[in-house]
């Protein structure tokens, strides 16, 4: 997954709805909740659960096969001026699904208020993310092993 | 052969009371939450989530409550829940590469880039039960002692760079097998396998490669990595028309090297075995890395001798879920059957008694 800026639109998108799917549905809620104003919007989609096969490559890089399923949420709103955001969220939480989806469009509206506040909550969001990564990381870190071992091969047998 | 049974409905009702009663133990003892079993049980909820062929921490635990714990019966709740949602279709091949490990070995190296991470396993305990467990919260790490975080290399990348194993490629021109929307054919590709071997039954699999290791099968496996953590899942919503990721999923993963061979107009190299479960669980990683290089024998060109490298034998017989559902039915009413052999059985005799010879004289 890249998280590099960029101009494309659609790489924006991407970016943040994968921080909105990954964040703690409270975390969001108290986003959704400290926003300016709460946008009216209707139902395109209403939260449903469904499942997804999930896939995976053999020996990590090769040939595609099917691991198993994972449940997820989908969902699609229109805010009042006719933004469409998308909510697709792993698990069966319609209610993260809909903050999704609401916050997607609203990161589509035209520059305002609300538009920048649910861009500062995604870069909470993602700093969120990134800290909980690195915490965990670092727990992990303190278990690193440096074991007495002989050599498997370490000579290149390349032609 | 299986029979329509009519009747028993106050006793089958009756049975789920008592079933309930039982399941809920002595109303003395407070009762368990499906949370404390999501958090207390992990690995329980991972094994049933991985043979249930579903990823949902939160169905499996409480699929587990139901099933008192019996983690092929709650694996079995999963697959039933499944059949009640629809399925949006797949999403992007997870890049485990990608993974942000909670734990690393490389058993067979020695110095391995990135390093190697015990993380939380029971490898090193000594194996003693604790009469009570000491509360040990861990002392917390600051995020900052971690520095950047990135994904580390594959180890095998770097057997790789010398040229010492085979090359997985990928191959994105045909469509996955999928067992859920097709039975499998025989012989089946690769991808069939490693399917059929993700959901199989921890025991059974684990029992096939334990079989390859004691002489039913020439396995010389070196695991080259094992790890586990958490990997982003990407799809494709029809909407869009390129990848969004919806979440992540924990997964343990097993990259075995194995032995060597010669392909026309090449040097020998190290064959390899892959792995690959949903949530932590290393021996069923390990054992499937073992019994996907085994199930390789037909293709690489050598003799199928033994069970483990029968596809049909080990593919047909690897879903807990399946095995539970044909042994157990025998439990169900079976006497039309069974009135059908004793006849058999009586006409058999009548025969024998009617061709019996005349008693020999001693």
């Amino acid at each position: 997954m890249s998280s590099q800026a960029t101009a494309d639109p659609d790489a924006e998108r991407r970016v943040w709805l994968g921080v909105l799917a990954r964040s703690p549905v409270e975390a969001l809620g108290q986003h959704w909740e400290a926003l300016p104003r709460q946008p009216a919007f209707v139902w395109l989609r209403q939260p449903e659960i469904a499942a997804v096969m999930v896939r995976a490559r053999a020996g990590g890089t090769g040939r595609r096969f099917n691991l198993g399923e994972m449940t997820v949420t989908r969902c699609a709103v229109r805010l009042e001026d006719g933004e469409v955001g998308l909510g697709y969220v792993a698990g069966r939480d319609k209610r993260h699904a809909a903050l999704v989806a609401v916050f997607d469009a609203i990161l589509q509206a035209p520059p305002g208020h609300v538009r920048e506040a649910a861009a500062r909550a995604v870069e909470d969001l993602a700093d969120l993310l990134d800290r909980r990564s690195r915490e965990r990381a670092a727990r992990v870190a303190t278990s690193r092993v440096d074991f007495i071992m002989s050599v498997a091969g370490n000579e290149a047998l390349c032609p | 052969m299986s029979i329509t049974v009519r009747g028993g409905e106050e006793a089958i009702d009756a049975s789920h009371r008592l079933l309930e009663a039982r399941r809920r133990g002595d109303p003395a003892v407070p009762e368990l939450s499906a949370a404390q079993v999501r958090e207390q049980l992990g690995l329980a909820v991972d094994r049933a989530m991985a043979e249930g062929s579903l990823y949902d921490r939160g169905l499996a635990a409480q699929a587990i409550k139901q099933a008192e714990g019996d983690l092929v019966e709650a694996a079995f709740l999963l697959r039933a829940y499944r059949t009640t949602v629809p399925r949006l279709g797949f999403t992007e091949a997870i890049d485990t590469t990608a993974m942000l490990p909670e734990r690393r070995i490389a058993p067979i190296f020695k110095d391995l880039p990135g390093g190697q991470m015990l993380g939380a396993t029971y490898d090193y305990t000594h194996r003693l039960l604790d009469p009570e467990p000491p509360p040990a919260p861990f002392a917390g790490a600051t995020p900052e002692a971690a520095g950047p975080v990135g994904a580390s290399r594959r180890a095998v990348d770097f057997l790789l760079d010398d040229c010492l194993v085979v090359e997985e490629r990928p191959d994105d021109t045909t469509t996955p097998f999928d067992l859920t929307r097709d039975p499998i054919a025989f012989p089946p590709e690769r991808d069939a396998r490693l399917q059929t071997l993700a959901r199989g039954e921890e025991g059974f699999v684990t029992a096939m490669a334990y079989s390859t290791m004691r002489g039913y099968g020439r396995a010389h496996p070196m695991p080259a990595e094992l790890r586990s953590g958490e990997v982003v899942v990407e799809l494709i919503p029809p909407e869009l028309g390129y990848p969004i990721p919806i979440g992540a999923v924990t997964v343990t993963e097993c990259e075995m090297v194995t032995q060597f061979r010669e392909e026309p107009g090449e040097q020998p190299r190290f064959t390899r075995g892959y792995g690959l479960v949903f949530g932590r669980s290393e021996r069923k990683a390990i054992a499937m890395a073992l019994v996907d290089r085994a199930l390789q024998t037909r293709e690489l060109g050598e003799d199928v001798l033994y069970p483990a490298q029968d596809e049909e034998f080990v593919l047909s017989h690897a879903d807990g879920i399946d095995a539970a559902g044909l042994v157990q039915h025998l439990k169900l009413p079976h006497y039309v059957d069974f009135q059908a052999a004793v006849q058999l059985l009586r006409s058999v005799r009548e025969r024998v008694d009617a061709s019996e010879p005349e008693a020999v004289p001693a």
